[in-house]
């Protein structure tokens, strides 16, 4: 896949980086010289000098071929409309745009953002999962958060120790995916003895996860 | 008629001026309290301070019953975007957005956005002139 990013800043840096190892082809665009000059080391010819606001810039980093296009800039007007422009002029079939004040996410969506990233979003549930002292840690969100693909550890104490995985009931919504334990990682099934201390990663619907929750603690 | 002016700068100034002196109802925003201070002492209308891209700024701003909302902070990235807010969040009649940018500017014009881009309003008289002196129209 072509993906050109927009920003070469943290996030827009290490994901380019995750991308390249992925054998995608990947285009990032900066705008300040001395941030250009920082990663150009790193990153070579797939950092481009330039704003990315420029439908100019786009068009050379050849925006028009690009399967994805992701904005990642500290500024969320500039997000929104690198979207809004790849999209309506060079036809990018997927955009996805970072969000840094969280109440902008329901306008992204509405004006035609296919997906959204907010940090501040993240790093808040992930905190609030800790303070909650919840063991649930959420690992993937799917469907603009509506679905999570979650890691847990099953306490001694939990309906599900000691069980055949055919013998349990799960939450609405909520299916196993893999158990790991000690360095072993199993891929459930019927005859599958659930242990405590083992950590759980399953599927499940945002509001199923207290359920889940529940049966693990 | 109400009407909502995102950027107190020299246009926005100016405008707040010049419609206050009618039977409107005019507010300013901008986030950056300063940018009231140069406001001219016979301007009548309210100011309100805060980023025009938050909808509660707008809300004070009494968004809701507005019939203008034009954008015209120094950002045209901050002008669309609140443009678009006003037009489908708040579904203000008219909209205007100053963007500097033609190339950006014709695209969202294209997208039912009404965008104002200087350098074409410019580039078009300059040319219109020239052409009606060519008519013999202008001077002698």
């Amino acid at each position: 896949m072509y993906i050109v990013i927009v920003g070469a800043g943290k996030v827009g840096y290490n994901l380019a980086k995750l991308l390249l190892k992925g054998e995608h082809e990947v285009s990032v665009i900066e705008k300040s010289k001395e941030r250009y000059s920082t990663v150009v080391d790193d990153l070579g010819e797939a950092v481009i000098y330039g704003d990315g606001v420029e439908s100019t810039v786009l068009k050379e980093a050849g925006a028009n071929r690009a399967d994805v296009l992701v904005a990642v800039t500290g500024d969320d007007e500039d997000n929104l409309v690198i979207c809004q422009m790849a999209k309506v002029m060079f036809l990018v079939p997927r955009t996805i745009a970072r969000i840094n004040d969280p109440e902008n996410e329901d306008i992204f969506t509405g004006l035609g953002i296919d997906a959204t990233v907010s940090s501040t979003m993240i790093i808040n549930s992930l905190i609030e999962q800790k303070v909650d002292a919840t063991l649930i840690m959420p690992l993937l969100t799917l469907n603009g958060g509506n679905i999570e693909v979650v890691q847990a550890e099953m306490s001694g104490s939990s309906a599900l120790a000691n069980k055949l995985v055919s013998q349990i009931k799960l939450p609405p919504d909520c299916i196993l995916i893999a158990v790991l334990r000690a360095n072993e990682i199993i891929i459930p099934r019927g005859d599958t003895l659930l242990k405590a201390n083992d950590v759980i990663i399953s599927l499940v619907k945002k509001e199923n996860e207290k359920a889940l929750y529940d049966l693990l603690a | 008629m109400k009407i909502i002016i995102l950027g107190c700068g020299k246009i926005g100034r100016k405008l707040a001026l010049i419609l206050s002196q009618e039977e409107n109802e005019i507010t300013i925003i901008d986030r950056n309290s300063d940018s009231f201070r140069k406001l001219a002492k016979s301007f009548k209308g309210t100011t309100v301070l805060g980023s025009g891209v938050n909808r509660e700024v707008l809300k004070r701003a009494g968004i809701n019953r507005a019939d203008y909302f034009i954008a015209v902070t120094e950002k045209d990235n901050t002008n669309i975007m609140t443009a678009e807010i006003a037009k489908d969040v708040f579904k203000v009649a008219n909209i205007l957005a100053l963007v500097k940018d033609p190339v950006r500017a014709g695209a969202y014009q294209e997208l039912d956005l009404n965008t104002l881009c200087p350098t074409e309003i410019i580039v078009k008289m300059i040319a219109a002139s020239i052409t009606e002196k060519k008519k013999g129209g202008l001077g002698d």
